[in-house]
């Protein structure tokens, strides 16, 4: 179906007009050239990614003080959660992170095809990342190990281990991976829409902004769990 | 702008060849006591892991110096924001405990 929107004679038109216009494709009027929207707009981005780190920057620091107040909690309960798990999440994320590098560099040189291809990629993998977690999810839910009224702590090999500390470790692990996941729910949405975008010919080499923002979100998140895995997974 | 600087290929499987090396080292040297080197070693690669996204898969390198500089302060205040908590919560099991005589001075001079 993409395939037949994208030779659609429509779309071979209005890609036709686009490049015939070349330097003034998606510049909005306010700005003198395309170079400059373009600059803008990424500068744009990377002054929200900034606020974003600043946001997980909160969470890092809690999980910091956390830490070091309850050294033995957090090793027993970090050594609950599944490293080979984790690892293949990661490695899965950053797959992802490549499959989205090469998306903008498909936008770059102006091949709309091969950009749903690697936004399609992209997609996939991000999808087996979070079902991966929904399954370390539910696996901890059933070891009463999600904080409220249904946590239970009673570990045989930690019997020396206050249950009470183990919570606040898994509080912050719900809330930091919670909030990771749910950022990369709302990246995949917005790739639908970006699919939508290069379906209707309004990305190609010479305006491909909102496919390298894309991008820059994409790995801003990757970035985020590259210091996640660690900090949770590994301390055990 | 066809005149952005387009990677080669070869650039970004060599970022990802290098980044699944570190995600694969990174759980390597859990498995090694090294004590309290541990954590920095772990924070040491997952920084670097960072850096390699942030110059070549987002183009900082080959972007404007503003772009750089925006990524730049996002860090640079986390690292603000942690070195000055933690050199609190680090410190404060340092101190000795006061004597009991200061704390009853109060009491004395009444």
């Amino acid at each position: 179906m993409v395939i037949q929107i994208l030779k659609s004679p429509q779309t071979q038109l209005r890609r036709k007009k686009l490049s015939d216009t070349a330097q003034t494709v998606g510049r909005q009027h306010h700005f003198e050239t395309a170079e400059q929207q373009y600059e803008s707009a990424t500068l744009g981005m990377w002054a929200f990614i900034a606020q974003e780190i600043l946001f997980f920057g909160g969470l890092f620091g809690g999980y910091c003080v956390y830490r070091n107040l309850y050294t033995d909690a957090f090793r027993a309960a970090s050594s609950l959660l599944d490293i080979p798990l984790g690892t293949f999440n990661t490695v899965v994320l950053i797959g992802s992170s490549l499959t989205m590098a090469l998306a903008v560099r498909c936008a770059q040189q102006g091949r709309p095809k091969a950009i749903i291809s690697w936004i399609l990629a992209t997609l996939a993998l991000g999808s087996v990342f979070l079902v991966v977690k929904y399954f370390e999810y539910s696996h901890k839910w059933h070891d009463n190990l999600v904080p409220g009224a249904s946590f239970e702590w009673n570990h045989p090999e930690f019997v020396n281990v206050f249950g009470g500390n183990v919570k606040i470790f898994f509080s912050f692990y719900f809330v930091m991976t919670g909030m990771h996941a749910l950022h990369m729910v709302i990246g995949a949405f917005l790739m639908f829409w970006l699919i939508y975008k290069v379906m209707r010919g309004q990305i190609n080499e010479h305006y491909y902004t909102p496919v390298e923002n894309m991008g820059l979100y994409w790995h801003f998140v990757d970035i985020v769990w590259i210091f996640l895995f660690p900090l949770l997974y590994l301390i055990g | 702008m066809s005149d952005h600087h387009i990677l080669p290929l070869k650039t970004y499987f060599l970022i990802f060849g290098a980044l699944i090396f570190g995600t694969f080292l990174t759980v390597a040297v859990t498995y090694v006591d090294l004590g309290w080197f541990n954590t920095p070693l772990a924070l040491l690669i997952a920084g670097t892991k960072a850096t390699l996204v942030i110059l070549y898969f987002m183009h900082v390198k080959y972007s404007h110096k503003l772009v750089g500089l925006f990524a730049f302060t996002g860090f640079f205040f986390i690292i603000i924001l942690l070195a000055l908590t933690l050199q609190d919560y680090y410190t404060r099991g340092w101190q000795e405990p006061l004597p009991v005589d200061f704390l009853d001075l109060g009491q004395n001079l009444k």
